[in-house]
C-alpha cells in the first residue's frame, strides 16, 4: 500500500477500528451470527404453508356419529365429538376452528359455529360444509381445476428480509459507532486524542466509515442466508441495494454519531439510543406494513430514518423498482445522514 | 530567553453545587530545555492546572501561551510541538504498541518513526505485543512513547510515575533525562519529592489550587534553613508527654514539630545539636528509643509550608 495513504489520519483511524473489531470475537459474533438466528428463527416461525390439518368438533347428538363418518372422507379434519360447553370452551380458546351443531329436528340440517375473523375458522367452516353438502348429494355445476400459486417474493419472509436489514443497519450503526464512541470517551482516549493535532473531521468520518466496512460483509451474510434457506430473491438491481445499504449504514453511523456526542456514560447513551430507536422498531415496517398505522401518523412515520429505507428496499427486492422510484426515500435517507454528521461536528465533545 | 510555559493568573472554577475553585490564580514561566516539576498533594489542582496548559481544558481566567502561542487561535501549531502523557489513559487493549504508535504518528505532520519512538522508552521486544498484555509500567511506557512519536518540543507528564515499581520508576526517569538532554522541555505533576529532587530543574509546590513555593529543589530545602533533619522518639511513659515543639529552643535548631511519635527537627549542624538534645532528655530522664539523621528533602519543605505531610488525606469526612 502507499505509504503516505497508509499513514493518513483517516486511513489510520479506520484500520485501528478494524482490527479492534475483528480481534474481538464476541463482537463479531452479535454482529454477524445474531441477525442470522433472527432470521432463521423468524423464517421459521412465520414461513408460510398451506393448511395442513383443521380441528373441528363435532357437537354431542344422536346424529353426531355418522356426521363424524362423512366428514373423516377428508383427512385435513381433525375430528372430536364433545359436549356443548366443551365445545364452546375449545372454540374459544382456538383449539377448535368450527363446531359442527346438527339439528336434531330435522336429519339434513347444521348449524356452524365459527369465529368469522379468524382464517382458519372460516377455511374450516367452507371446507366442512363442501363435504357435508356433496355427501347430501350436492352436484358441482361446473368444472373446476385447481392450481397452486407460490410466487418468491409473496411470502412473509420475503417481506421480512428488507425489513431486517434495515434493523440491521440501525442497531449496527447506532450500537456499533455510539459505543464504541463513549467507550473511548471513558476510557480518557477521546481527550488524549484532543491533546494530537489531529483533526475532529477525520475522527468521526473515520468511525463512521470503519462502520460501514463492518456491515457490508454483514448485509451479504443475511442476502445469501435467506436465499439458501428460504430462497429469497431480489427483484431488483444488486448495485441498488448496494447503495441502499450504503446509505442507511451512513445515516444511522450519523445518528449513532450525534447520540453519542455528548454523552459521559454508557448507561445515558444506551437509554438515548433506545429513545430515538423504539419509535422506528414499532413503526417504520420491520415486522409489518407502516400503513397499518392512523393515516394522520403517516406523514410523521414516513420521515423517520428508517422508513424510506425499508420501503426502498421492499421496493428494489420485492417489486424490482428502479433508481427514479425510490428517489424520495433517497433524498429523506441521505438527509439524515448529512445532517446528523453535521450537527454531531458542531455538537461533538472530546471529554 | 522565549518562554515554552507563560500563564498569569491562572484559574479554574467546577461549575457544580457546592462549586469547586481547582486552580485559584496560578503564575508560571517555564523556560525552554528545562525540566520543570509540579508537586502537591491530591486535589492540589495539578492535573487541572497541566490540561489547561496542554488546551485540554478551558481556564475560567487568566491566558496560557505555549511555545509562544496562544491556546486561542493558535491551537493546531501548539499540539504539532507538544507531547502528552494523560494522568489516567487506557489505550485501546487490542492494538499492538507498534501498531497504537502508528496511530498516533498519522496524527504529526513531522516526527519520528513510530519503531524509534518504541526504541526510545525500550519497548523492542514488546512491540507486536497487545497493550492488553503489558505490565503497568510497559504501559506507562507506552503512553510515554505516544507523547514522543511526533518528536515534541515539548513533553506534558502528569504523574507518569505513579503505581509504578521502583525499577519502572527509573526507566521512566531514564527516558525524560533522555529527551531532556536533547535540548527538549518537560512539564511533569508528582506527588513524589524525590523524583522532583532528581529530575527537575525547577519546582512549584501546589497546594489547594495556589503555588506554595518555586524554585530549584536545592534552594527550596536551603530555605528551610537547616538541611538536616534529626527524628527521634522517647518512651513517654504515663503522664510524660513532651511538647509538640520539643527541641525548638536548643541552639541550632531552626523548627521542630512533631508527627505521632516521632519529633523532627529541622538543624544545620546535626553534630553541634545532638549532644545538646542528649543532655536535655538525660535532664527530663527520659529514655531515648530511636533516633536518625537524614538529609532534608522537598517533602521536609512541604511539611514547613503547610503543616500536611504530602499523601495526608485531607478530608476525612
Ligand atoms: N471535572 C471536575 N469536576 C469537578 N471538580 C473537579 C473536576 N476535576 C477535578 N475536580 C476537583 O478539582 C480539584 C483539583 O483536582 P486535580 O485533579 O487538578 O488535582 P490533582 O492535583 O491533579 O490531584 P491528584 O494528585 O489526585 O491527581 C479537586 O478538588 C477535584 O475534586
Ligand atoms: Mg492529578
Amino acid at each position: 500500500m502507499n505509504r503516505s495513504l497508509f499513514m493518513h489520519p483517516l486511513v489510520q483511524l479506520m484500520w485501528a477500528r478494524v482490527l479492534e473489531f475483528i480481534r474481538q470475537p464476541e463482537a463479531v459474533f452479535w454482529v454477524y451470527v445474531f441477525p442470522l438466528i433472527m432470521v432463521v428463527a423468524l423464517g421459521l416461525a412465520f414461513r408460510s404453508e398451506p393448511v395442513e390439518s383443521m380441528a373441528v368438533d363435532i357437537q354431542e347428538s344422536s346424529t353426531a356419529q355418522s356426521i363424524r363418518e362423512t366428514l373423516e372422507t377428508d383427512l385435513r379434519f381433525r375430528l372430536r365429538i364433545s359436549t356443548e360447553k366443551e365445545a364452546r370452551r375449545r372454540l374459544r380458546v382456538g383449539k377448535a376452528e368450527l363446531i359442527v351443531v346438527a339439528d336434531e329436528s330435522s336429519d339434513a340440517s347444521y348449524k356452524y359455529l365459527f369465529d368469522p375473523t379468524r382464517p382458519g375458522s372460516l377455511l374450516a367452516r367452507n371446507a366442512t360444509d363442501d363435504v357435508l353438502q356433496r355427501a347430501a348429494g350436492r352436484v358441482d355445476v361446473i368444472t373446476t381445476s385447481d392450481s397452486e400459486v407460490r410466487d418468491p417474493g409473496s411470502r412473509y419472509i420475503d417481506f421480512l428480509i428488507p425489513g431486517l436489514i434495515g434493523m440491521g443497519l440501525m442497531g449496527g450503526g447506532m450500537w456499533g459507532v455510539g459505543f464504541a464512541i463513549v467507550d473511548m470517551r471513558i476510557r480518557q482516549l477521546l481527550k488524549r486524542f484532543l491533546g494530537t493535532p489531529m483533526k475532529k473531521r477525520h475522527f468521526l468520518t473515520a468511525m463512521m466509515c470503519s462502520r460501514l466496512i463492518f456491515t457490508i460483509p454483514e448485509i451479504v451474510v443475511l442476502l445469501v442466508f435467506s436465499r439458501l434457506l428460504f430462497g429469497v430473491q431480489n427483484q431488483g438491481s444488486y448495485a441498488l441495494v448496494g447503495l441502499l445499504v450504503v446509505l442507511g449504514g451512513f445515516e444511522f453511523a450519523g445518528i449513532g454519531l450525534l447520540v453519542a456526542s455528548r454523552a459521559k456514560t454508557l448507561e445515558a447513551v444506551s437509554g438515548l439510543m433506545n429513545l430515538v430507536m423504539v419509535p422506528m422498531w414499532i413503526a417504520s415496517g420491520i415486522f409489518f406494513s407502516p400503513d397499518r398505522f392512523p393515516d394522520l401518523a403517516q406523514p410523521f412515520i414516513n420521515l423517520l430514518p428508517l422508513t424510506p429505507l425499508i420501503g426502498a428496499l421492499r421496493q428494489v427486492m420485492l417489486e424490482g423498482v428502479g433508481l427514479t422510484a425510490i428517489g424520495s426515500e433517497l433524498v429523506i435517507i441521505l438527509g439524515w445522514g448529512v445532517i446528523t454528521f453535521a450537527l454531531a461536528l458542531r455538537t461533538f465533545r472530546w471529554d | 530567553m522565549p518562554y515554552a510555559i507563560e500563564c498569569h493568573d491562572l484559574r479554574k472554577m467546577y461549575a457544580g453545587s457546592p462549586p469547586v475553585e481547582a486552580v485559584r490564580g496560578v503564575d508560571l514561566l517555564v523556560e525552554e530545555g528545562e525540566c520543570f516539576g509540579v508537586l502537591g498533594p491530591n486535589g492540589a489542582g495539578k492535573t487541572t492546572t497541566i490540561e489547561i496548559l496542554e488546551g485540554l481544558l478551558a481556564a475560567t481566567s487568566g491566558e496560557a501561551r505555549v511555545l509562544g502561542h496562544s491556546w486561542n487561535g493558535a491551537g493546531d501549531k501548539i499540539r504539532e510541538q507538544i507531547g502528552i502523557s494523560l494522568q489516567e489513559t487506557r489505550l485501546s487493549e487490542k492494538l499492538s504498541v507498534l501498531e497504537t504508535l502508528t496511530l498516533f504518528r498519522s496524527f504529526y505532520r513531522e516526527g519520528i518513526s513510530p519503531k524509534e519512538a518504541i526504541k526510545q522508552v525500550s519497548l523492542e521486544e514488546k512491540a507486536d505485543s497487545w497493550i492488553k498484555n503489558l505490565s503497568g509500567g510497559q504501559k506507562q511506557r507506552v503512553a510515554v512513547a505516544t507523547a514522543l512519536v511526533g518528536d515534541p518540543k515539548l513533553l506534558f507528564l502528569d504523574e507518569p510515575t505513579t503505581g509504578l515499581d521502583p525499577q519502572s520508576r527509573r526507566e521512566l526517569w531514564g527516558i525524560i533525562t533522555d529527551f531532556r538532554s536533547k535540548g527538549g522541555t518537560i512539564l511533569i505533576t508528582t506527588h513524589y519529592m524525590d523524583e522532583a529532587e532528581r529530575l527537575c530543574d525547577r519546582v512549584a509546590i501546589f497546594d489547594h489550587g495556589r503555588i506554595l513555593a518555586l524554585d530549584s529543589p536545592q534552594n527550596l530545602i536551603d530555605g528551610l534553613g537547616a538541611d538536616h533533619m534529626i527524628d527521634f522518639e522517647v518512651d513517654e511513659i504515663g503522664d510524660v508527654s513532651l511538647p509538640d515543639d520539643f527541641g525548638s529552643d536548643l541552639p541550632g535548631v531552626s523548627a521542630a514539630r512533631r508527627d505521632a511519635d516521632n519529633h523532627c527537627l529541622f538543624v544545620a549542624q546535626p553534630h553541634v545539636v545532638i549532644p545538646a538534645l542528649l543532655s536535655c532528655l538525660q535532664e527530663e530522664e527520659l529514655e531515648l528509643t530511636s533516633l536518625t539523621t537524614r538529609q532534608a528533602t522537598l517533602e521536609d519543605v512541604f511539611v514547613h509550608l503547610t503543616g500536611r505531610h504530602l499523601d495526608d488525606v485531607e478530608d476525612e469526612s
